[in-house]
């Protein structure tokens, strides 16, 4: 680990100003930072440690949603009443990610702004745009099987691993930023990830010094919300893909569907296409399906993770068949 | 068990000691740090309540809290596995949750209550969740269970607290501890011998939820 200065921030204001400075992070659980700076892929020159900031908070607001302060751990997030009776899915995202000790640790800003795990991000003597910008991409040729197929570039095909940011895209969550001038701004979950293109080290909207102090959930809506996890092992790993799903029925026909999916791009991948196949058609496993296939339509394969195609539209059919009570 | 004890006991004042002078040889002249170029390393005074007793340290800020525990302390009870967060050899429990100590940068934990394998046992009689673990067999080679152990029973405060569980079925429930839901739950500890049904049975019995 490089040395760094490290700064315990008082108040909001300050860690924003240490952290606009060059080459200074943010640090709150720190599960990914450390890990990341022990293998000198971050190498910060200073450290500011946010956790004593009153971000800690799950908050009511007028609308009947909940505002989750970002230094919420994600194991408060799934203990809090609210979120469970409210958001299921999210607590069952939370809930599938990571281990309890972890968890723990992890906070809802940190979760969101976690990097990839894609092999070759972590690997130092492999080129990787994302690490070393212009040094190229591994993965490309390489062993791609947990990489994304949807939305990503020549330059870098890393999937975002988060589960929670999955299960908050499906709830049109909303991410508040504060500046370093004290300004803030509400960023929909769906526009805080800048796609690779040409620039795969650049990986949020966020600017410098900008902190993320909560994440604003809006009020449930109708229908049955479910999130399906499917990985190499029964616990404790990543996605190869996942699905939240919410599905209100009217009868035996979709009134209305929020689909998201883990695992398939360099962020949660909202579904229009297949949230538009869906709302109309009678709920059954031939519509579920042409919802897949709408949702993938637009995907490709490199090799090792050709699989994710069928993989994820059978874990859509299964979602929504539970959702619609049909399983 | 009285012998295995006691050896470890020998053991861990052994490596305390070696520890020491590790120490020593550290802050010796050959090992300073050339003063032209570089600045001095920056360290940060941490204040930690470990075990119900106070510590005060100065550290360079890169010192886990693992190391800190280990190498600092002489606490050698938390083992380094992979050091990256993914075994759980180095789980303690900090202010009540457990976490991955290898993953905590000690400065950022000053003025907490941290909780380690040392710290279980009550005037030299095992805690309930030890006395599970030896009972019922729940480890080989043993390098992991101080991990499993801390986590365990952190794992029943929580179930005490109702938290639900990836096994869960309904979010808003706390169900009872079935070998499913104590699997998920002990899921970020990693055991090679793979001991995992004696130590799913160890959990079993000090949760008081039978033995199927």
């Amino acid at each position: 680990m490089n040395p760094f200065r490290y700064e315990r921030a008082s108040d909001v204001a300050s860690a924003c100003a240490s952290a606009a400075r060059p080459a200074a992070k943010f640090i709150a659980g720190g599960t990914n930072l450390v890990d990341l700076m022990k293998l000198q892929i971050e190498a910060p020159a200073q450290l500011v440690d946010i956790t004593r900031l009153p971000l800690d908070r799950i908050e009511e607001t007028a609308e009947g949603g909940l505002r989750i302060g970002a230094l919420v751990s994600n194991s408060a997030a799934v203990a809090d009443m609210r979120v469970r009776r409210r958001y299921p899915l999210l607590a069952q995202a939370i809930l599938a990610g990571a281990s309890t000790q972890l968890r723990n640790k992890a906070t809802t800003g940190g979760n969101l702004l976690q990097r990839t795990r894609c092999p070759y991000f972590y690997d130092t003597t492999k080129p990787c745009n994302k690490r070393v910008p212009g040094s190229g991409c591994a993965a490309l040729e390489g062993l791609n099987r947990m990489n994304a197929v949807l939305g990503v570039s020549d330059n870098c095909i890393a999937a975002h691993p988060s589960d929670m940011a999955v299960a908050m895209t499906a709830l049109d969550a909303v991410v508040e930023a504060i500046a370093p001038n004290g300004s803030t701004r509400a960023i929909p979950i769906d526009e805080l990830y800048r796609p690779p293109d040409d620039t795969p080290h650049i990986e949020t909207v966020l600017e410098s010094g900008e902190l993320i102090g909560s994440v604003l959930l809006p009020p449930p809506p109708a229908g049955r919300q479910i999130y399906r996890k499917v990985r190499d092992r029964a616990s404790f790993a990543f996605a190869l893909v996942s699905v939240a799903a919410i599905l209100d029925l009217d009868g035996e026909r979709v009134r209305a569907a929020r689909i998201a999916f883990g695992g398939l791009s360099y962020k949660p991948w909202r579904s229009a296409e297949a949230e538009a196949a869906l709302v109309g058609a009678p709920a059954t496993r031939a519509a579920f399906d042409a919802a897949g296939t709408a949702a993938l339509k637009d995907a490709r394969g490199y090799g090792h993770n050709d699989f994710k195609m069928p993989l994820a539209r059978r874990t859509l059919r299964a979602t929504l068949t539970q959702a619609a009570g049909l399983a | 068990m009285k012998e295995f004890l006691r050896s470890m006991a020998t053991r861990r004042w052994f490596l305390t000691t070696s520890g020491a002078a590790t120490l020593a040889l550290a802050s010796s002249p050959s090992m300073a740090q050339p003063a032209a170029e570089t600045p001095p390393l920056p360290i940060e005074h941490v204040d930690l309540t470990i075990n119900g007793r106070p510590y005060a340290l100065d550290l360079d800020p890169r010192t886990t809290l693992l190391d800190a525990l280990r190498e600092h302390l002489g606490f050698t009870g938390s083992k380094k596995g992979c050091d990256q967060g993914q075994c759980g050899a180095c789980t303690i429990i900090v202010n009540g949750q457990r976490i991955n100590s290898c993953l905590a940068l000690a400065v950022m934990h000053d003025g907490d209550e941290i909780t380690t394998i040392e710290g279980l046992a009550e005037e030299g009689v095992l805690h309930p969740m030890q006395a599970a673990f030896v009972r019922h067999d729940g480890f080989q080679c043993g390098y992991c269970t101080p991990g499993q152990i801390c986590s365990a029973v952190a794992l029943l405060s929580e179930h005490r607290e109702g938290w639900p569980s990836y096994a869960t079925a309904d979010v808003e429930t706390a169900p009872a501890l079935t070998n499913a839901e104590i699997a998920e739950r002990m899921s970020g500890n990693i055991c090679r011998c793979s001991a995992y049904p004696n130590i799913v049975a160890a959990i079993r019995e000090v949760a008081g939820e039978g033995s199927q």
